[in-house]
């Protein structure tokens, strides 16, 4: 098999809680040792609830966060102690799509402007000069490029998410991270974004990776998924394994969470979690999930202590991916 | 019991007048839950706070018939409206945060609620709160009934916000997207702990939102909105099997699946209508994929009416002269 694209591992992030006189006196482990691999071309779909440390991840991997700990690797090269000219460079290869639109665009800039920052900021002079590249980024990505000279406040939610993408591509880089690109969006505009990401894909082969909470989009955009739970990779396999046979307790209470259209499906499995997600700076010992987990519950004394004594790892990080749930059947 | 006819509603703004409501007509039975999709600026919001009478003393422009147990509640004088507002029509929004005054208890908020409408003393009030606090789920509610709204967590602050629209135990409630700022496990929650409630209180519910799934899941009967009209109601079995409008078929298929095989979108091409500039004729005939099969521009020209057939109602030329495919079946 060859080098992967992306490479992560035990990758840490914390921040440090300061109290009097300035010590340090806990950290917020918003990422806690999570690892994965981005295959060239493929798309890895980031999914967890707020407070999960998805959109921390991102920004780690974007190196607009230093990393506490941990490695990461592009193309076999470990790019997390890079400075200056080092991370400038890298900066081309990696690029990043955000949320909301409108204020991730400067509004007294063109539209062309923000497009070409990217290049002028590098200093990277495409054959054809600059106005061309920019016209032709437009056009890829569905604006007319007769309105480069308009201002982001002119543009619908949906063309200002199309800006944002042009923007991140202008550097043609291997791997684009897009953090909740959708999310801001109405479902008609919403599903254009998304058939553009994958147009885009199919064309040049570039990497994503799609950081969301909703889960249908995920199912559409990725190729492997990692389901995030306080800050660790609850489980990770390929979208079918992910949505066709979720194993572990977490995945498959979001999964039954999702309301779902299909009025006459069969009495599927409805796991409800009860509680509110415990807070990232005293995560529950051994296992995180387990103060909400719908099998904790349900096993025997022995089995329980194991769950709050040792970190499940593994692709299913779980002690018991097979222990009967708590779940409540559907009705209508 | 309530009866929207021919609602509409105008801003006056810099640019002109923002036509945000273009006769917009909705029917309520006691006891019914009716769900109002629509996107960003499709009016649902503003058929809600219209409702409620949070227009009067505004510059808004409002023309049309609201009838609620056959009072004109357009004609109602702002001290009369009050007599309704909390005792007959509760109103859940969806941020709790900014609903909720930051600088008294969650108690005595929902107390006050009370104490409105009810001539009895604070500390009678204050155990009402306690017993509401209770009856949505909330742990330890005496307790709980001291704190101040920023010690909740986000769910826990929409069950304080439910307990405050139905602490007065209103005949109609009107839910304006209540769980769209929250975790899909949190979600699902909620719309258990809405349905538990309304089974228990026989109260009628207007749930506003822009999730087809939530409604599939919540209510028996849909009304579609775009730029400031019904284009469709139905009830949810026929709006997810035969859909008849344009728009509402385009919102299905641009509609991510859990269980699609099918990974591309079909996404509804162009964006929502500016409300400051409507068209003539059919709002949503520029985005319409079937406005060329209805003859001499009609769609362009003339607005259509709401047609009843039955139960079902759509408002479109081209279903008025049967000119449409016959749907694929969405869901089911």
């Amino acid at each position: 098999m060859n080098t992967p694209l992306l490479e992560v591992s035990e990758l840490r992030k914390h921040f440090p809680i300061k109290g009097a006189f300035g010590r340090t006196v806990g950290a917020v482990k918003a990422v806690d040792s999570v690892s994965f691999t981005l295959q060239r071309g493929t798309t890895l779909g980031l999914v967890g609830e707020s407070g999960c440390g998805k959109s921390t991840t991102g920004k780690v991997l974007m190196r607009l966060l230093d990393p506490t700990s941990g490695s990461i690797k592009l193309d076999g090269e470990e790019i997390s102690t890079f400075k200056g000219k080092e991370l400038n460079a890298f900066r081309r290869r990696v690029q990043m799509v955000f949320q909301n639109p409108a204020s991730s665009l400067n509004p007294r800039a063109s539209i062309g402007a923000a497009i070409a920052a990217p290049l002028i900021e590098q200093g990277i002079k495409p054959p054809g000069g600059v106005k061309a590249k920019v016209r032709d980024l437009m056009d890829r990505v569905g604006l007319r490029p007769e309105h480069a000279n308009r201002f982001p406040h002119e543009f619908s939610g949906g063309q200002r998410q199309r800006i944002g993408i042009a923007r991140a591509l202008a550097l043609d880089p291997d791997v684009v991270i897009c953090d909740e690109p959708v999310s801001a969006l109405d479902v008609s505009v919403q599903a254009q974004v998304v058939n553009l990401l994958k147009d885009i894909q199919r064309d040049t082969g570039i990497s994503y990776i799609f950081i969301a909470h909703d889960l249908a989009v995920v199912k559409h955009m990725a190729d492997e998924v990692a389901v995030m739970y306080l800050g660790k990779i609850m489980e990770q396999g390929s979208n079918e394994q992910i949505f066709a046979d979720p194993q572990h307790p977490y995945t498959r209470a979001l999964l039954s969470a999702v309301p779902s259209v299909e009025l006459d499906a069969a009495l599927t499995e409805r796991i409800r979690l009860g509680g509110d997600l415990p807070s990232p700076s005293n995560p529950p010992s051994g296992c995180v999930f387990r103060t909400r987990c719908p099998a904790y519950a349900l096993l025997p004394e022995t089995d329980r202590a194991r769950c709050a004594d040792q970190v499940p790892t593994g692709e299913v990080a779980c002690h018991f991916p097979s222990a009967p749930l708590a779940a409540v059947a559907a009705h209508r | 019991m309530l009866s929207v006819k021919n609602l509409s509603v105008q801003f006056p703004t810099d640019d002109g007048m923002v036509a945000a409501l273009n006769g917009m007509d909705l029917q309520l039975h006691r006891g019914e839950t009716v769900g109002l999709v629509g996107e960003s600026g499709s009016g649902k919001s503003v058929t809600s706070q219209a409702i409620m009478g949070l227009f009067k003393e505004t510059r808004a422009k409002i023309s049309g018939e609201i009838t609620f147990e056959g009072t004109d509640l357009l004609a109602l004088s702002e001290d009369r409206m009050r007599t309704f507002r909390g005792k007959k029509i509760g109103m859940i929004f969806q941020d709790p945060l900014s609903a909720m005054h930051p600088f008294y208890t969650v108690g005595s908020q929902i107390a006050e609620a009370y104490r409105v409408h009810n001539k009895v003393s604070r500390k009678a009030a204050k155990q009402v709160a306690i017993d509401m606090l209770a009856r949505v789920g909330i742990p330890d509610p005496k307790k709980r009934v001291d704190n101040y709204p920023h010690e909740f967590s986000g769910g826990m602050r929409q069950r304080a916000m439910i307990a405050m629209a139905l602490v007065c135990e209103p005949e109609l409630l009107i839910a304006d997207e209540p769980t769209t700022a929250l975790d899909v496990t949190v979600q699902a929650q909620i719309l258990d702990l809405i349905s538990e409630l309304q089974a228990e209180t026989n109260s009628a519910v207007i749930f506003v939102t822009h999730d087809l799934g939530v409604v599939a899941q919540l209510c028996q009967r849909v009304v579609v909105m775009y730029g400031g009209q019904c284009v469709e109601q139905a009830s949810v079995r026929e709006i997810f099997t035969a859909p008849s409008h344009p728009y509402t078929r385009g919102l299905m298929a641009s509609m991510p699946h859990l269980s699609g095989e099918d990974d591309r979108l079909t996404p509804i091409p162009g964006s929502p209508p500016a409300l400051l500039d409507l068209p003539s004729g059919c709002i949503f005939a520029d985005r319409c994929e079937f406005a060329a099969l209805v003859p001499d521009n009609r769609c362009q020209n003339e607005r259509p009416q709401l047609l009843v057939t039955g139960e079902h109602a759509a408002r479109c030329h081209g279903h008025e002269m049967s000119l449409l495919p016959k749907t694929i079946k969405v869901g089911a």
